[in-house]
């Protein structure tokens, strides 16, 4: 395991230790009597990103469930402070049901749909639209802006990206960088993209069942560590994008 | 009108609606056939009403209500899909049911008999549907939000497997006042149909709830009315008349999405 203390990319961000918003020590999950975490130890920065990369059944997700409080573990996972998580799923596909963006909003809160829609470019006009319609990039940012409706704190974001295509993956992050900017939310990404991991996040968590590296996404592009986080490289995506100057923060 | 056939219209409007409404939930979680079969586990309950002269609805209910837990508990501890669980229960409930039955009796708890609904059975036809209605429209939103992802739902607190029992336990009740009108044979038909027709031509999730609801008073108002004047059995115009619906909305759903 590789372990690099993450620095802030924002210095005004950088107020040490105090402002963690999640440590995670020791932490171990078994499914079936089989382990999926073992012996995880991480903490994360408030108002920061933190990316969770690993290959296919590394725990990822598994981790997101432990954070939601969805499955038993051993160890501590400790917030700091209340916290109110909004989470958006993987692999959220609506075929054949009679309902609309409002319905959909509608299951979470009565008031506030247009002003979450506005903070992922979404306007007033997707309201009636059934879910079903929607392109994937569209579905992703009504599912952003179900889960910021309630004011989170905290936002569990597994896999984005995964069914929109290049374009839309960019107005999604443009949209989650306006809300981390406007809000101080604390973003946790799972994503197989490195690209993304080391161009828009403070910190990586690297999974593969334990820890196997945790620090700075500058460190991404060294050959050796991505052997040692992916193996053979098999499970290493990146994707083609033209960012320009522009970065998540 | 005979008596008994305006008793029958009055259970037929409320168990229409609160079965209808029931049923699009159960369409949304593609369990339509699971209601039908779900419908027969109450014949052998009839059965022991009729043969030790008791109320044969609590028969019914209570036959059903220990199916509804038995797939709940199957379907929350095991890998198994609810279709294979009820279809076994389904075919060993219908042979029993079949063994049990008296011959002169069993068409009657087959198919329904709205000459033989009184007063008391319109009453708690009534008494019962309305607290369905009202105990699923509490439960609808996040029935629904399961359907769509549990993790989903898990994440914003909601107790999936509480819900699901909820949502059995309505579908128990239902089918159980519904069998008095239709029988056990077509009870299932009665709370799917409504659902499966309205679906084709809803545009969100209130309008396709409220409108099932009201196919259902549809169906089964024009099916006991129908029967009352042909003197022809009820279960089978009412399921009739839901079909016809059905076809209709297919049609008008089909020229909608072309437009």
């Amino acid at each position: 395991m590789v372990v690099v203390p993450p620095p802030s990319r924002s210095p005004t961000r950088d107020t040490g230790a105090a402002a963690d918003v999640l440590r995670v020590a020791n932490l171990g999950v078994r499914l079936d009597h089989i382990p999926i975490l073992e012996d995880v130890s991480f903490h994360v920065r408030r108002g920061t990103t933190l990316a969770i990369v690993g290959p296919n059944g590394a725990g990822k997700t598994t981790l997101f469930r432990v954070l939601l409080g969805l499955v038993p573990h051993t160890g501590t996972v400790e917030w700091s402070g209340p916290v109110r998580i909004g989470y958006v799923p993987q692999n959220f596909v609506v075929t054949d049901v009679p309902i609309t963006v409002r319905d959909f909003l509608g299951f979470k809160s009565e008031a506030g749909f247009e002003e979450s829609l506005a903070a992922v470019g979404l306007g007033g006009a997707v309201l009636p639209k059934r879910l079903d319609v929607l392109s994937g990039g569209e579905m992703q940012r009504v599912l952003i802006a179900w889960a910021v409706l309630d004011r989170p704190n905290v936002l569990l974001f597994d896999e984005p990206t995964a069914t929109v295509d290049i374009g839309s993956e960019d107005m999604l992050y443009e949209s989650l960088n306006r809300l981390e900017k406007d809000t101080n939310i604390t973003v946790f990404l799972i994503t197989h993209d490195i690209h993304i991991a080391s161009r828009y996040s403070d910190a990586v968590l690297a999974l593969n069942r334990t820890v196997r590296f945790f620090g700075a996404p500058s460190r991404l592009s060294e050959p050796d560590l991505l052997m040692e986080i992916f193996g053979s490289g098999s499970g290493l995506a990146e994707h083609k994008h033209d960012f320009g100057a522009r970065g998540f923060r | 009108m005979t008596e008994a056939a305006v008793y029958s219209l009055v259970a037929g409007i409320f168990v229409g609606f609160a079965a209808g409404y029931v049923g699009s939930l159960m369409v949304l979680k593609r369990m339509a056939l699971v209601g039908d079969a779900l419908s027969h586990v109450a014949l052998p309950g009839l059965a022991l009403g009729i043969l030790f002269n008791f109320n044969p609805f609590l028969g019914a209910f209570a036959f059903l209500f220990a199916a509804a837990i038995l797939t709940w508990y199957i379907e929350k501890t095991t890998r198994l899909f609810p279709e294979s669980i009820i279809g076994v229960l389904f075919v060993t409930a219908l042979a029993v049911g079949i063994l049990l039955t008296p011959e002169v009796d069993l068409l009657e708890a087959l198919f329904g008999d709205i000459t033989t609904v009184t007063l008391v059975d319109a009453l708690l036809a009534v008494g019962i549907s309305v607290p369905i209605v009202v105990v699923s429209r509490l439960v609808y939103q996040r029935v629904v939000l399961s359907i769509l992802s549990e993790e989903l739902a898990r994440s914003t607190g909601v107790n999936v497997a509480l819900i699901n029992f909820i949502y059995l336990f309505l579908v128990t009740v239902v089918v159980a006042v519904g069998i008095k009108l239709v029988g056990t044979v077509l009870v299932g038909a009665l709370v799917v149909v409504p659902a499966a027709a309205m679906k084709n031509v809803s545009r969100s999730l209130s309008s396709y709830a409220l409108l099932s609801g009201l196919t259902g008073i549809a169906s089964a108002g024009s099916g006991i009315l129908l029967a009352d004047y042909l003197r022809l059995p009820a279960g089978p115009l009412v399921v009739t008349v839901g079909t016809a619906i059905f076809a209709g909305a297919l049609v008008a759903g089909w020229i909608a999405s072309r437009k």
